[in-house]
């Protein structure tokens, strides 16, 4: 109710300026948005039109030629039902790993009374900004036996200084006087960490939770650079990468395609394969928001 | 409370330490796993730049390939490609940053002048979207859009700014732009989360005065909104200067051919193709070194502008 009567106000008052600047304003809003979800839109009706109808061109937000025949064909492809598998896999695992490392390495060093604190954050604050980079790091991995494995997806960058100081940030923001009653009750730290800080850190672990979710889902390098000859290892982002380059590379073909018969064609497929890929991220985000948003502002420091 | 105790730490006698070392026995066996796992992820890597001087070997491993000194820096920076290769991760780091900043503040300022909370959280939650999408995916959506039959040749097409379709992807002058309205179409929204917060901060009664002084939106926008973020922005714009080459890898190596490449390649890129695929680790590591120690003493520098800014933010 008030929100109308502001809004009132407010439109009495409005100078040619303002009008001005309101139009503005929602043109430029209108023409974001529609930058912004067109082409996923698009992405979506070529999905669900038939393959070869598709060619032809002229599809917007709807499609001409209605066809589920694209998921049907993605769906029965062993090489992307093994990459659903994986990322589903190293999202879950990679997450729990992290979120928990992470954690327990903030926990420590937000103790105010414990005696190495500040030498084992700064520590983990260097690995920040040095990096030893891509060979190096490469025949490292190769050394360990990671490479051709499962766990150099989620074993390497389990730990982040980053994570690490978003979650201390928080921690350090929790009253002292909480740690100290629990000490006078006979405390120990773990069960000061579990039952007394963690509870209180829910928000903050869902910030890292979905922060290092996103970036297990989204990773495809680390699958083409260690474990490309491992097909049983292969992920969904990295199945796309294919799929994306082999449509590339036939473009030039498109007009021969045309004439084939088959109504399943590469561009639909990959179409198909973008939308299931990007599906479980679209519908979880919007119901994080509160929790990222606090995240990134708490932590004062953008990814 | 707590600053009596780090007080007390910092001058505990002998018995009092070992007593505290005991308490802390938890504490202290984490903190050899992390030690340790760093050591292991984050420290070992770096003893690898010794192949940078090596002419190293795999079999023969770091201990005993033959030392060449600074060969392959030589060999490095003779080699015009690399040259170029330095100027694109500079060039599309440097367009890409300001691009996106000042995309993030104009939304993030627009974003909050949208009256009507509703209409606010839809479009702010659109706009999030884009940063949730991997690279892949954002590459392969560019190249439906930019194809020869795609959105933007359509409407170029219709409204006959262009005779013919135009073949985004075989023109070099075309890559940086589109390397940088991809960033900008991805991470615009993201980046806007920290601006709106500063403006959220800003005082209310400071617009209620410009108010009274009869500011319209336009003036409030720029004597009240932009000076009140401006401390955010300039913190914001030091910290990812240190960054800017490592803003050069995954859209240059998707949506890069053989048409561009002398404008596409990125230094990780060039690694990649001469470490890993040519197997030329000392060289593919010389690269890298080279782009770390660049970036390092890029993060000092502004690091030290920033505390000469009274922010003391990164160490």
């Amino acid at each position: 109710m008030s929100k109308s009567e502001v809004t009132t106000t407010k439109k009495k008052k409005l100078s040619t300026a303002d009008i001005a600047f309101y139009t503005f304003n929602t043109i430029f809003m209108a023409v974001f948005v529609i930058v912004t979800l067109y082409p996923v839109l698009n992405t979506l009706a070529i999905s669900f039109n038939d393959g070869l109808d598709a060619l032809r061109g002229g599809i917007y937000l709807i499609p001409r030629k209605f066809s589920v025949k694209s998921y049907i064909t993605v769906l029965k492809k062993d090489d992307l039902l093994v990459g659903a598998y994986i990322s589903v896999a190293r999202t879950i695992v990679g997450t729990l790993l992290s979120l928990v490392t992470c954690a327990i390495l903030a926990f420590i060093v937000s103790r105010k009374n414990f005696l190495f604190a500040r030498h084992l954050s700064l520590f983990w604050v260097i690995t920040m900004y040095v990096n030893g980079g891509m060979i190096p790091i490469f025949l490292l991995y190769k050394g360990l036996h990671l490479t051709n494995t499962f766990w150099v997806y989620v074993i390497p960058g389990m730990v982040s200084a980053f994570n690490m100081l978003v979650i201390r940030t928080y921690m350090n923001g929790i009253p002292d006087s909480f740690e100290e009653s629990a000490q006078l009750d006979g405390a120990g730290y773990t069960t000061i960490f579990l039952k007394i800080i963690s509870p209180l850190c829910k928000p903050v672990y869902a910030t890292i939770a979905l922060f290092v979710a996103v970036y297990q889902w989204n990773s495809w390098f680390d699958v083409m650079l260690y474990n490309r000859m491992s097909s049983k290892l292969t992920t969904l982002q990295y199945e796309l990468m294919k799929l994306l380059a082999s449509v590339t590379s036939q473009s030039t073909s498109a007009q021969s395609m045309k004439n084939s018969t088959s109504s399943i064609t590469p561009v639909s497929m990959r179409a198909a394969a973008t939308i299931i890929t990007m599906l479980p991220i679209v519908c979880i985000y919007p119901f994080l928001q509160q929790y990222f948003v606090s995240g990134l502002t708490l932590g004062g420091v953008k990814e | 409370m707590a600053q009596q105790k780090k007080d007390k730490l910092s001058n505990i006698p002998k018995a009092e330490f070992v007593k505290q070392l005991k308490r802390q026995w938890v504490l202290i066996v984490w903190s050899i796993f992390f030690v340790a796992y760093g050591l292991l992820f984050y420290y070992a890597p770096l003893v690898g730049w010794l192949m940078g001087f090596q002419q190293y070997k795999p079999k023969d491993g770091i201990l005993h390939s033959k030392w060449i000194g600074l060969e392959k820096f030589r060999s490095l920076f003779s080699d015009a490609t690399y040259l170029g290769v330095i100027r694109n991760t500079l060039a599309m780091g440097v367009i890409n940053l300001i691009a996106t900043t000042i995309m993030a503040i104009l939304f993030a300022i627009l974003l909050n002048e949208i009256v009507g909370v509703k209409k606010k959280k839809v479009v702010q939650t659109i706009s999030y979207l884009p940063h949730f999408l991997s690279w892949i995916i954002v590459t392969g959506i560019l190249h439906d859009a930019l194809s020869g039959s795609g959105i933007v040749n359509e409407l170029l097409l219709r409204f006959h700014l262009v005779p013919q379709a135009v073949n985004f992807f075989a023109h070099e002058e075309y890559f940086w732009p589109i390397v940088a309205f991809a960033n900008v179409w991805k991470e615009t929204g993201w980046n806007a989360i920290i601006y709106l917060a500063a403006i959220t901060a800003i005082d209310p009664s400071l617009y209620e005065a410009a108010a009274i002084d009869g500011a319209g939106r336009w003036d409030k926008i720029r004597y009240v909104t932009i000076p009140g973020i401006k401390s955010t922005i300039i913190i914001l714009l030091i910290m990812n200067v240190g960054n800017v080459l490592n803003a050069g890898f995954e859209i240059q190596y998707l949506l890069g051919n053989g048409l561009v490449q002398r404008v596409s390649q990125t230094i990780d890129i060039y690694v990649l193709k001469w470490g890993i695929s040519q197997m030329d680790y000392s060289l593919g590591t010389a690269a890298g070194i080279f782009k770390s120690a660049v970036s390092i003493v890029l993060i000092l520098i502004c690091n030290e502008v920033a505390k000469r800014h009274g922010e003391e933010r990164l160490f």
